[in-house]
């Protein structure tokens, strides 16, 4: 679930910044004690891993490479699962299992390179907002409220719609519209992170602005924006297919999964397996990240902790 | 209370520049060629340069953003270059079927999720409570578009319960036409107490509200089992128990309406996200409302479309969440002691 509601870190959020500082052990002994807590973000993490094996491995896996690609066999088109194509057929009789796992490749892909445009975006001018502080940090963080109005999911339609269709646009788009998110999360930790000891050491010292950020203040802003990264990587991956399943991103014949489900239109009321996997295998990515990420957050907020 | 909203509402128009100056940037800075669009495929460059002047286009970027501005207010949002009608005039025509199918499914939502979510946080740790926390978290991440189309084979191809798609099937429309008044076939067939248009109304809308709810639904339930979480392990409601009053009582009037507060809110934020979730299913079940409309204009590029529907949508999104927050301030006492 992700609608951005809470997003200013929770305190204790602060506390995986300081990770660093804890042995490997007690590290792992913390993690361990975190699955245990939350099973369903227990279960969401090995869905994960496999997701993420599939999408590595899915060029060995997968039975049939070519139909990836522009390979057809008219002759078996649309033909329900069967043990040959578990999956069945598509239109023109290319294998969907094969076409399916390779979309899962192509989708953490997509989401990959988006959400860390929006990293690179985010992560500077919230560097530079919350160090300068003053009229910067107003001008950043003014228009970045402003790109934060925009209801989800429509201003990466909006900008993908208005650049035209293709897999960098839409990249492109949904990078556009969640920078902000970082450039907040990580504002927050620079203010913090500002009136520290180290940092006023540092500054004192005669260590030039860039290298105060670089050096001590970047690294111990970071693991909240991983964490971020961790809970916001299934709406990237909605969004993606989303724009996808409307002829906005991905074109044929990459076998995204939003795309698959866009031409599976025309013929799944009588093929029922064309919509039906390509389908599940968003639902499943997605809530994967949902539930681990809900558990993290539950994990990180004291409020809910004991709950 | 006075000054919150006038701080709110001057954030809210501050906001809403921002997004117009956003949407007019992107559109502007796109290589195309809006005018030969107008004109057609086989303009000459003199038509172009007329249809140039026409359009505004042969004003500097800044005059241009000005005129886009002041037709924003005046009620003149550009025209739809495949329809060639105004923008607004659209808009404001498609958007009553939408609003139909995204009430329908916030109510649904209210009705299944409210109860849900008491009942996770009553039986916490259950197999009601894994039940329903499944529900909300399968809710939020299934895709919209891909709901709509399984319904679809359940319940149409397979079931044949429910029609495939439109509003109202041609027969009825025909036989037992009704007069336009509000926009929404379920209220103007019931006002004119066409009861078969209003059951074939309804029978259509059926499917589209079902996933139109799932999203609110999910969030409902969450929103609704974390806060009675929170507000049973208050003070007060140990005071009710020591008082003896039943659980029911203690749930429902003590616990849940302390606990409604996150659910409006959150409600209100899933509005905007029913919005664009139209523009996913509105196609798939050829339900003609703002997001059949907005998705063709996708299909064809149709630039003014584009930006007006990405106004109109975040315009609405700000003020139901103004709305949101002067009914919780309303509601909610504690909220105004920290606004005034």
């Amino acid at each position: 679930m992700d609608l951005k509601t809470n997003i200013t870190p929770p305190p204790s959020m602060e506390k995986i910044g300081s990770k660093s500082t804890l042995s490997n052990s007690a590290f792992l002994a913390e993690i361990r004690y975190f699955f245990k807590m939350n099973k369903l973000a227990f279960l969401g993490f090995i869905i994960i891993v496999t997701l993420i094996l599939l999408a590595l491995l899915a060029p060995l896996i997968i039975p049939y490479p070519n139909d990836v690609a522009l390979e057809t066999h008219v002759e078996n088109k649309l033909q329900p699962p069967s043990a040959d194509h578990w999956f069945g057929t598509d239109e023109l009789g290319r294998d969907l299992f094969s076409r399916v796992i390779y979309g899962t490749r192509v989708s953490f892909q997509i989401g990959l390179i988006a959400i860390g445009l929006a990293v690179l975006i985010g992560i500077p001018l919230g560097l530079i907002a919350g160090y300068f502080g003053r009229w910067v940090d107003e001008v950043i963080m003014r228009i970045s409220d402003v790109f934060l109005s925009f209801p989800p999911l429509l201003l990466s339609i909006a900008i993908a719609a208005l650049l035209g269709p293709s897999l960098t646009n839409l990249m492109i788009a949904i990078s556009i519209s969640w920078w902000p998110w970082y450039t907040r999360l990580i504002r927050g930790q620079v203010v913090s992170l500002r009136e520290r000891g180290f940092v006023e050491a540092a500054q004192a010292m005669g260590v030039p602005s860039w290298k105060v950020i670089a050096r001590h203040i970047l690294p111990n802003s970071m693991a909240p924006v991983i964490v971020q990264i961790s809970m916001d990587f299934g709406s990237i991956i909605l969004t993606a297919a989303s724009l996808s399943f409307l002829g906005l991103g991905a074109q044929p014949p990459l076998p995204e999964w939003g795309l698959l489900i866009n031409i599976g239109r025309n013929f799944f009321l009588t093929n029922w397996w064309y919509v039906t996997f390509p389908g599940l295998f968003i639902f499943i990515s997605v809530m994967a990240f949902n539930l681990f990420g809900d558990g993290l957050r539950d994990y990180l907020d004291p409020k809910t902790r004991d709950s | 209370m006075i000054r919150f909203l006038i701080r709110r509402i001057l954030l809210g128009i501050f906001v809403l520049f921002g997004v117009s100056l956003i949407t007019f940037l992107i559109a502007r800075v796109i290589p195309s060629e809006p005018a030969a669009r107008w004109i057609g495929p086989r303009a000459t460059a003199e038509q172009i340069a007329a249809a140039k002047v026409e359009l505004g286009l042969n004003q500097p970027l800044f005059m241009q953003y000005i005129n886009y501005i002041k037709g924003l207010f005046t009620g003149d949002w550009g025209v739809s270059i495949t329809s060639h009608q105004p923008v607004l005039k659209e808009l404001l025509i498609f958007l009553p079927s939408s609003l139909e199918i995204i009430l329908g499914g916030m109510l649904i939502a209210l009705i299944v999720g409210i109860p849900l979510g008491v009942l996770t946080a009553v039986y916490k740790e259950t197999w009601i409570d894994h039940l329903s926390r499944g529900i909300s978290i399968g809710g939020v991440s299934i895709p919209a578009f891909w709901l709509a189309m399984i319904l679809q084979l359940i319940f149409y191809q397979y079931l044949g319960w429910f029609p495939l798609g439109e509003r109202v099937s041609t027969e009825t429309a025909l036989l037992y036409p009704i007069e336009t008044i509000t926009g929404s076939n379920l209220i103007d067939s019931a006002v004119q107490g066409n009861w078969v248009y209003f059951s074939d109304a309804l029978n259509h809308s059926i499917l589209p509200m079902l996933t139109m709810a799932a999203f609110p639904l999910g969030v409902v339930t969450r929103m609704t089992r974390s806060s009675m979480l929170e507000v049973v392990g208050e003070e007060y409601m140990r005071v009710t128990k020591a008082f003896g009053f039943s659980s029911g009582v203690r749930t429902f009037k003590y616990a849940l309406k302390n606990a409604m507060g996150p659910t409006i809110t959150s409600l209100g934020l899933t509005f905007a996200y029913a919005l664009t979730t139209t523009f996913l299913i509105e196609s798939v079940f050829t339900w003609p409302g703002l997001g059949l409309y907005t998705s063709n204009a996708i299909l064809s590029s149709d630039y003014p479309v584009i930006m007006g529907v990405t106004i109109f949508v975040t315009a609405a999104y700000l003020i139901v969440n103004l709305l949101v927050d002067i009914t919780l301030a309303i509601l909610d006492p504690r909220i105004k002691v920290n606004v005034e």
